[in-house]
């Protein structure tokens, strides 16, 4: 893979300023990432202090509610931090270490991957500094309150939509201005090169052990692996080792928002067109003249007008299918399982239980659909109250 | 001789930058010829873009300001079209790759061409993704510039040996903005430069005083300024056409004596 590409798209389209430390990231990438002591301390704090392998559950109520196929659900909401963010903050920490950096800077939407950073940095005793968008820092407040505690500084956004998009542009500008002791440590597949690929090889573990477990429980594939898709980190990492399993499906699900036909949503393979934007050659929402479009969803995590070069690579060449989930969808699926299953998703996640919702019934019996719950929802529930017209106080 | 390269015959060359659109379309078109009045040797024309990742507040501001009243591609175009027959000197058109490769390369080179733009400044295109703009831009005579940093070190020889019209020195890290302090980056990069290639050197990022323009303009070959003259903009709006122009006289005169 020359520069990173994923057919055309990819790259390192960043200012020149940058050049020197991508460039430093992906030598450093390649030389670690096959490194027998790095290999071995990733894996161990993996297992030891995120929690993996996460458990893939057989969802036996929902399955029979649904009726149709068998549903498992890969609990990544069960990881350290609650979500599949520390995969790979845990593999980009321990790599900025090796590469002699002392401080982290992340951008956040949900306040997933800012949760995940600050963690890291907390023990590995690094500092970090987490930009995140005006807008989610009220829509999420307990992950600031988190990042906080854990000793994060959390820099409030307020340029352009004041969301996930502008946070990457503000953490993009912090990097170009200080990269001697900082590493970027980017939330998903997305970004120029070497991000795409280093994120989704830290991400992969999730689709290997949805494979090795099922292979156990019930020694075949799955028929289909469903997962939300913003940037497309869990997705990718469900995917991954399954791309040349063509029986299997592989269903993404963006955010549509109040509809992919109105103003305000986030389906960028739906909606989006080709172009070049946050360092990478994908598909983006944006106007006529290359704007980037303002977009929206209730989910935080999903709210960013592109998507990794991967994901557009496996869209044009049909391995992945992409579907497009509304608010109100979600959250149905949200209140769903947690009224189904007693488990609460993050409302990201909720947008692949949405898509499952309607397509597992449509499955035989003996066909098996992973439905990757990419984190929990503890940190949405103020919101989906409010969503539905419930006033919390605490 | 191109008439970029003829603009550094002259003597050191001072390069405005003013974001196109801000505030309005007619402001624009009459600060352009305010800064070819007051001396000016090129003029970067910022196509804005709603996310300028290597800008600083100031051009980030302006680009919101010139969207929100309505710029577009197009209508810049428009604008050069009239105001290039008008002005000797040569025009630059600064973006982001984006609104140039959406508009559709060859489609985007061939309109700046005909309407009078001389070269291109692509901040998030570097010098190994250039060249599918690269190609279009020569085959009709535009100037793809290249930028290059103090991070640039060891690719600084390459990008010197293989580039054309001028090369656009970055003075430090981050990003566009006034600065106090001036690094020695530039002073060291542009002797780097010289050891390879007799490309002009214009240094850029951070320059707002007579006195920083005097000092790089002892060692470059010629001097960018952009956050410092749209900050005036910013301040005064339509009425900037007279402030804007008696800085640039100012910044001028401090280069030549």
């Amino acid at each position: 893979m020359e520069n990173g590409r994923f057919g055309i798209y990819g790259g390192q389209y960043i200012p020149e300023t940058l050049m020197s430390a991508i460039r430093e990231l992906a030598l450093s990438y390649e030389r670690w990432r096959r490194d027998p002591d790095f290999i071995e301390e990733l894996d161990s704090l993996l297992k030891n202090y995120a929690g993996r392998p996460s458990l893939l559950y057989f969802a036996e109520k929902m399955t029979n509610d649904l009726g149709g196929g068998k549903v498992y659900l890969k609990r990544e909401d069960l990881n350290h931090t609650g979500s599949h963010k520390i995969n790979n903050v845990l593999g980009q920490a321990l790599l900025a270490q090796r590469m002699g950096k002392t401080r982290l800077i992340a951008e956040t939407g949900a306040g997933q991957h800012g949760v995940a950073t600050a963690t890291a940095a907390a023990l590995l005793g690094m500092d970090c500094e987490v930009f995140m968008g005006e807008e989610d820092m009220e829509r999420q407040a307990l992950n600031v309150y988190r990042m906080r505690l854990m000793g994060a500084i959390v820099t409030s956004v307020t340029s352009g939509t004041k969301t996930l998009k502008d946070a990457v542009n503000a953490t993009m500008r912090e990097w170009a201005g200080r990269m001697d002791d900082t590493h970027y440590c980017l939330g998903s597949v997305m970004g120029p090169h070497p991000f795409p690929t280093m994120v989704r090889d830290f991400q992969a573990v999730i689709g290997k052990e949805i494979k090795e477990q099922l292979l156990s429980m019930e020694n075949k594939l799955p028929n289909a692996i469903i997962a939300c898709v913003g940037g497309g980190s869990n997705a990718i990492g469900s995917f991954y080792e399954f791309i040349d399993d063509s029986s299997v499906a592989l269903i993404g699900c963006e955010a549509a928002g109040k509809g992919a036909d109105t103003e305000e949503n986030a389906a960028t393979i739906t909606n989006g067109s080709v172009g070049v934007f946050h360092g990478m050659k994908s598909y983006f929402c944006q106007d006529e003249f290359g704007q980037i479009a303002p977009v929206y969803s209730i989910s935080a995590g999903l709210d960013y007008p592109g998507i990794g070069p991967e994901h557009a690579m496996l869209f044009d060449n049909g391995r992945v299918r992409y579907e497009a989930i509304t608010d109100d969808e979600a959250v149905d699926a949200f209140e769903y399982l947690s009224r189904t299953e007693g488990i609460i998703p993050a409302i990201e996640s909720a947008h692949a239980l949405a898509y499952a919702m309607e397509y597992v019934p449509s499955l035989e019996k003996d066909q098996i659909v992973v439905i990757t719950l990419s984190g929990r929802g503890d940190k949405d529930v103020a919101a989906i109250a409010r969503y539905k017209g419930v006033m919390l106080s605490e | 001789m191109n008439k970029i390269q003829q603009a550094f015959i002259k003597g050191k060359a001072f390069i405005p930058y003013i974001t196109g659109g801000d505030p309005d379309m007619e402001t624009t078109e009459k600060l352009i010829y305010a800064l070819a009045e007051a001396g000016a040797d090129i003029i970067e024309i910022g196509i804005p873009f709603s996310d300028p990742i290597a800008e600083g507040p100031v051009i980030e501001a302006a680009s919101a300001r010139a969207l929100e009243a309505g710029c577009t591609t197009d209508k810049l175009f428009e604008l050069v079209s009239r105001v290039s027959s008008r002005v000797d000197i040569p025009l630059l058109f600064m973006t982001y790759y984006n609104p140039v490769f959406v508009y559709g390369l060859s489609r985007f080179t061939d309109m700046c061409s005909q309407v009078g733009i001389d070269g291109l400044i692509v901040p998030d295109l570097p010098f190994e993704e250039r060249e599918e703009l690269l190609k279009p831009c020569q085959s009709c005579g535009l100037e793809l510039i290249s930028l290059i940093a103090p991070t640039s070190v060891e690719r600084i020889n390459n990008i010197a040996s293989n580039s054309s019209g001028f090369l656009y020195c970055v003075s430090s890290l981050g990003v566009t903005g006034v600065r106090t302090s001036l690094h020695d980056y530039a002073a060291n990069m542009i002797s780097q430069v010289k050891e390879v290639s007799d490309i002009p050197c214009a240094v850029g990022f951070g320059i707002s005083t007579p006195q920083q323009a005097k000092e790089i303009a002892t060692f470059a070959d010629g001097v960018i300024v952009g956050s410092a003259i749209v900050s005036i903009i910013e301040e005064h709006g339509r009425d900037s056409i007279s402030p804007v122009s008696s800085y640039v006289s100012t910044m001028v005169e401090a280069m030549r004596t």
